[in-house]
């Protein structure tokens, strides 16, 4: 055997495993999807081809043309909220230990307690304080605020915002401890120079820091995206697979999970819309990825 | 770095601001910590008492709760198959990563760069959307209820970051140590296994907690694949006990606490490996 194919066989030998399981289960369901949206089914049998009929439906018939658009306009609100309160705020936190303040070290490590803990469990623990009798309204009653009980979860206006928040809870400490060790590694020479020239802490913040950490700031917003696209377990655990109250805290995946599963127009599966869904759930993900990418990339500065 | 930003010899505005700055973290502290605290009070007090006295010390540390949720509610079998799923996911993982990581890091060939990309479109997939693809799969390979679907999709799911996280490391290796080796007779599964390996040892504890962190903490696949209690791990078996108990504040936050007590302790002790884990996809 030539040393030619002995190295072909090698490398096949450690790269297989891992090509077959990432191709079987990442990249085909990929394109399965694609395929499959292009059906039209019965519960779990193929029948016609029927092109974008099913992305037609989901655009323009009811009833998934409401649920689909109030599912949207939800992620919408995740992502925004997230993107200001948790990355910004994120932003702070991480510039704020970086300046190492008193007790910065115990601050770090306690900020990022909860981004260890399961969705679920942290859905679950809020949603028990959040009930009309749980502690949040107990504390608002013990501070004197008793005009601001609400039923934190029950209530249709302030349902999704209830549920945001707790996920901001969970996970603002990704983002803070992220934008700490990016604003830790900006190199030293270049804030003394910032300093020297006498620019105030504001001036360097934005002039300096901010400019020199747009890579994090590109992954964190990345994340965030692909975070808000992909909110499930925390509707699921908080507000139940339909969204309650009244379909106001659904969202894109747990509306693609009944759809799937069965339970939006007729309590049967719908495999050729549920596709089409999983489909759009891929090219948000992957449009809006590619645009940060591309706008955020541009704005990066070279050292 | 920045500079530090201390109370002394501050100017006055200076000093305002500190202060200011110093109460919002403490105010978040506490409220981050109080309600872990109170979880962990509420599982010792009965549920009348949870309702009527929310902010109270419980009147006795009893743990028949615990004994109630663990043995009898089965959280014991959950705690269990969390852990034996983890660990059998994340053998595979290192295992196969490793080796994936090695085959695109150490050789030079032409689809070396399209291969490597496969593997690293996986990261940016949203592996949920394929639900539908992936339950037909699997009820196709006669796997549904079997954990060995869920600890495949693990697998696959947690492959893409670790051959992108170690071919990073593996890259700085110099060729030269590999050169030497070869000299001396090594095969390439030598040099990977002896070489190799072992001067990645810091990066395979990284990306052991990135992803087992989420492995653990999975829910949405256990839920579309098992059924079964003898194979549920917490995440799921926390849901059907919610769904089951939810009147009984007392026995829920035992419940909770459960789940969540064991991962704070180990952080506790470990907080530097697991901030630096859980962040490694996202820092450079």
């Amino acid at each position: 055997m030539n040393k030619r194919t002995s190295e072909t066989l090698w490398i096949s030998f450690f790269i297989a495993p891992a090509l077959i399981i990432v191709c079987v289960i990442i990249i085909l369901p990929l394109f399965m999807s694609l395929f499959n949206s292009l059906f039209l089914w019965d519960q779990l049998i193929r029948q016609n081809f029927v092109g974008f009929q099913n992305f037609k439906k989901i655009f323009f018939t009811e009833p998934y043309h409401t649920r689909f658009a109030n599912a949207m306009g939800n992620n919408l609100r995740w992502l925004v909220l997230t993107m200001i309160v948790q990355n910004v705020g994120g932003l702070f936190i991480g510039y704020f230990l970086s300046r190492r303040i008193w007790g910065h070290e115990f601050y770090k490590r306690i900020i990022f307690i909860p981004v260890l803990f399961s969705i679920v469990a942290v859905s679950f623990l809020w949603s028990l304080y959040l009930r009309p009798n749980g502690l949040v309204n107990a504390f608002l009653k013990l501070i004197g605020l008793p005009q601001f009980m609400r039923p934190w979860l029950g209530d249709e206006s302030i349902a999704t915002y209830s549920i945001i928040f707790v996920n901001i809870w969970r996970w603002i400490g990704f983002p803070s401890l992220v934008f700490l060790a990016a604003i830790d590694n900006v190199p030293m020479d270049c804030l003394e120079a910032a300093c020297l020239d006498g620019a105030s802490d504001t001036r360097v913040f934005f002039k300096v820091i901010l400019p020199l950490i747009v890579p994090s700031i590109v992954i964190i917003t990345v994340l965030t995206i692909i975070g808000s696209l992909n909110v499930f377990e925390q509707i699921y655990t908080m507000a139940g697979l339909d969204g309650s109250p009244n379909f106001s805290t659904d969202t894109i995946g747990t509306l693609f999970y009944r759809t799937a599963f069965g339970s939006v127009d007729s309590g049967k599966p719908e495999i050729g819309i549920g596709s089409a869904i999983g489909v759009i759930i891929y090219l948000l993900t992957f449009v809006v990825s590619l645009i940060s990418i591309v706008t955020l990339g541009k704005k990066e500065v070279e050292l | 770095m920045t500079s530090d930003l201390r109370l002394k010899n501050a100017p006055t505005h200076k000093k305002i601001l500190i202060i200011f700055i110093q109460v919002i973290f403490i105010c978040y502290s506490l409220i981050i910590f109080y309600p872990l605290f109170n979880m962990i009070l509420s599982s010792f007090k009965t549920t009348r008492d949870i309702l009527r006295f929310p902010f109270s010390l419980p009147k006795e540390f009893n743990f028949s709760n615990y004994k109630t949720v663990w043995v009898d509610k089965g959280f014991g079998r959950y705690f269990l198959n969390s852990i034996w799923i983890t660990a059998i996911s994340m053998i595979f993982v290192l295992l196969f990563g490793s080796m994936a990581a090695y085959g695109v890091s150490r050789y030079a060939y032409r689809m070396r760069t399209f291969i490597y990309m496969l593997f690293l479109s996986g990261i940016m997939l949203p592996l949920k959307a394929a639900i539908i693809p992936l339950f037909m799969l699997m009820k196709n390979l006669k796997l549904m209820d079997n954990p060995i679907s869920i600890i495949l999709i693990f697998i696959a799911m947690s492959l893409p970051s670790t051959i992108f996280i170690l071919s990073g490391f593996m890259k700085t290796v110099p060729k030269d140590l590999e050169y030497a080796a070869r000299i001396d007779g090594c095969n390439d599964w030598m040099i990977y296994r002896k070489i190799i390996m072992p001067v990645v040892v810091p990066a395979i504890s990284l990306v052991t907690i990135y992803n087992a962190v989420p492995i653990w903490n999975d829910f949405f696949f256990p839920l579309v694949f098992l059924q079964n209690p003898k194979y549920k791990p917490l995440p799921l078996g926390l849901t059907n006990f919610f769904g089951q108990y939810s009147t009984d504040w007392s026995l829920l936050f035992t419940a909770l606490t459960i789940a969540i007590l064991p991962v704070l302790i180990l952080y506790l002790f470990m907080a530097k490996y697991f901030i630096k884990g859980m962040t490694a996809g996202a820092i450079k």
